[in-house]
Formats: structure tokens, sequence, C-alpha cells
């Protein structure tokens, strides 16, 4: 990378950081799996601030108890009282995405040398989630109804004539989950992050550029500035999405309609 | 895009620790810590409920209470009533009957002394015939000179006497009668 010419994609790069095989299978540690760590240190800090376990709690106690009522109460919503064994793993979801997702955004570029990696922009790792969630789905579906759960695919109420025709469908709408999953998530943290090194470098180039330049690059600055907010929000929005659709795919699976 | 061109070399690597962190996000945090969470909620709320369902029960009782108590004030006050108006009738009828006995023995009083009056009455009139007939015959000689039987003379008084005694004894009557008339109270005061 030359100065004033800025790849917006490198970014998202994973970098070796310890050679690691097993077998032919090159694991080595990377970037992606360092972040991946922070967040599960993280999430692991922030959960074990809320076991205290007293009757009236501290203020972390009442941020992860908030955490996990959110969780809780979307569950409940969505899925009924049967819910309640799904909540682990849509907490385990939401927690990871989230934190990952605001990892992300961490200002750590100002330090030389550092820069903060988003593994949630690789839909290596947002794919595989969304196919774990979609897998769990299929499963629960077939462990609760058999194979009456592929009467999923024709709606309650469907004309006899219309089955042939809405079946494919919602055949279709139900296999396209897991890329909506994966795909929505990267998709939105890639967008993000790409929009925010763009205008960074419009700034660093405008910099060069005379008062015209400088102009230009103040603009992006502003705008710079909203994106990061936009950005937060995406993050929050993204995992509370990506949770919630698995809830309510799950939902499909153990209400079945 | 780094994704498509790396996604071959690093995918083994990002399936890999992608497993060993969920799982351990899963297993760990999820299944382990998650769980201890909301049971202290739930222990939480179920005391919550419990104390305000002992607060519920303690002002049950302590309305049924009220109500007791204010049963037996009732009561109580009922019975201060009737006992009170028993101790008036009673008082009353004590008064009534030390009446009655004090009217018993001013009646007998009354009576003994019109008897006494009545002998009185009766002495007197004697002796007043015998005086009268002494002063008739004193009277017949004096005037005519005729010396008149001292029995003829008290003869002719007390037949002059009983004729005038009816008149007499209706005034007495009259007297007794407007005592009679007066109202109870004024005879014993």
């Amino acid at each position: 990378m030359t100065a004033g010419k800025v790849d917006p994609m490198k970014q998202f790069t994973i970098e070796p950081i310890a050679p690691l095989h097993i077998g032919s299978y090159d694991v080595s540690f990377t970037n992606s799996s360092l972040w991946m760590l922070i967040a599960l240190a993280l999430i692991f800090g922030f959960m074990a601030l809320g076991l205290k376990r007293e009757l009236v709690p501290g203020r972390w106690q009442v941020a992860v108890e908030g955490l996990t009522g959110f969780i809780d109460n979307m569950v409940k919503v969505n899925i009924g009282p049967e819910g309640e064994k799904f909540i682990p793993f849509i907490f385990s979801l939401f927690a990871f995405i989230l934190v990952s997702n605001l990892l992300g955004l961490l200002p750590l570029g100002i330090i030389p040398g550092m820069h903060a990696f988003t593994t949630t922009s690789q839909f290596s790792l947002t794919g595989v989630l969304a196919v774990t969630s979609f897998s769990i789905v299929i499963l629960v579906g077939l462990w609760r109804h058999g194979l009456r759960f592929f009467s999923l695919f024709v709606p309650h109420g469907t004309p006899l004539p219309m089955i042939p025709l809405i079946a494919p469908i919602e055949f279709i709408s139900f296999m396209v989950r897991p890329f909506s999953l994966g795909l929505r998530l990267f998709v939105a943290m890639i967008a993000g992050h790409i929009l925010m090194e763009v205008f960074g470098s419009f700034i660093v180039s405008g910099g060069h550029a005379g008062p015209m330049g400088w102009g230009i690059g103040a603009l992006s600055f502003l705008f710079i500035v909203f994106v990061v907010g936009l950005e937060l929000l995406m993050a929050v929005i993204q995992a509370y999405v990506f949770a919630l659709l698995t809830t309510l795919y799950l939902s499909d699976a153990v209400n079945l309609h | 895009m780094p994704q498509i061109s790396q996604l071959s070399a690093v995918f083994a690597s990002q399936l890999f620790w992608l497993a060993l962190v969920f799982g351990l996000i899963f297993f760990g945090i999820g299944r382990g810590m998650l769980p201890k969470v909301r049971s202290t909620i739930g222990a939480r709320e179920s005391k919550i409920a419990d104390d305000l369902e002992k607060a519920r029960a303690a002002r049950a009782k302590a309305d049924e209470t009220e109500a007791a108590w204010r049963a037996r004030m009732d009561e109580a006050r009922v019975e201060a009533a009737r006992i009170a108006h028993e101790a008036k009738q009673e008082s009353a009828r004590n008064t009534e009957r030390r009446v009655n006995e004090a009217l018993v023995k001013i009646d007998a009083k009354v009576e003994s002394a019109r008897v006494r009056i009545w002998t009185s009455v009766q002495a007197a009139r004697a002796e007043m015939e015998v005086v009268a007939a002494e002063a008739a015959q004193q009277m017949v000689e004096q005037l005519t000179g005729m010396k008149i039987d001292k029995n003829d003379a008290a003869n002719a008084v007390t037949a002059e006497l009983r004729a005038l005694a009816p008149a007499m004894r209706r005034e007495h009557r009259a007297e007794d009668a407007a005592r009679a008339k007066q109202p109870l109270a004024s005879t014993v005061r």
C-alpha cells in the first residue's frame, strides 16, 4: 500500500499469526481467530460480572440481567414456553455477533501497526453460523414433527389446486433462509467498513490536493462521523436481526404454523 | 475481495476457531453461566411474588382481626346499653316500691290521725252535749224560773243536735273528698 492509495479491501485480509496444523488441515491462529478469542473473553468477563447472584443486583448484574432478559423475552414471545431450551443457543448467537460487530468498530487504526478486524465481515464465519442455525431448525423440526415438518411448505388453508404452485415457492423461500441469514450480516458489515475506509482515504488524498481537496476532506470527515454512528446502530441491529430470525425459524419448526 | 480469494486457504482455520470459540460460548456461557443468571432472576421474582403474597395474607389477617374487634365492640356496646337500661328500670322499680311503701305508711298515719280526730270530735261532742244541756237548764231556769230535770234537758239537746248532724257531716265529707283529689306527690310531700 503506497501513500495516498488505500485499498479498502485490505482490512478484510486474514493474516496468520501462528501456524498450526491438524493433520492435513491448516488451522493456523490468525488475526480472525485472535478477535474471536477477544470476543469470547469479553463475553465471559461481562457474564462473570453478572454472576454475583445477589437478591438486590449491582449495576453490572443489572446490565447482564438486562441482556439475558432481553433474549428471554424475545424467545418466549416468538416461540412460547417451549422456547426455553433454545435460549442458550440464541443468547450465544446474539452475544457473539454483537460483540464481534462492535469490536470491528474499535478505532484501533490510530495506533500504528494495529487495526481492528471484524470477524463477522467474513462470510466463511457468518455462513457457518447461518448453516448451524438452519441445521438446528431442520433437526428440531424433524425431531418434533417427523415428516410432517415438510407440511411447512404448504401454508395452512392453501386451496388444493394452488399446492403445486405454492409448495416450490415455499421450499425456495425456506432454502434461502441460511443465505439471507449469513449474507445479510456479512454484507451489512462489509459495506459499512468499506464506506468508512473509502471516506477515510478521501481525507488522506484530499490532504495532498490543495484547498479544494481540504474541503472534500472536511466533508468526508463529517460524513465518516455520521457513518460510524450508523455502523454502531447497524452492529446492534444486525446481531438482533440474526437472533430474531433464528428465533422465528425455530418457532416455525417448533410450532409448525 | 480477500473473503473470496482467501476462502480456500483460511476456511479450515476459520471453521476450527469458530467452532472452538462458539462452542466455548455456547457450552461455557450459554449453558454454564446463563442459567445461573436466569435462575437468579427467577429466584428474585419468586421472592417478590412470595413477599407480596405474604403481605396480602397479613393484610387479610389484619382486616379479619379488625372486623372481629369491631364485632366485639358492637357486642359490648349493646351489652352495656342493655345493662344500663336494666339498671335504670331496676332503680325506677325500687323508687316506685319505696314510694308505695312510704305511701302506705303515710296512709296508715293519716288514717290513725283521722281516727284520733274522730274520737276527739266524738268526745268533744259528748262533752258539748253535757255542757249544752246544763246551759239549756240554766237558761230555762233564768228565763222562766222553771226547774227542768237534768235528763229532760239532755234529751232535748241530743234531739236538737241529731237534727243538725246530717248537715255537719256533709261538710266534713266535702273536705275529705277535696283532699283525696290532690295528686299523690303533693300528699307525700
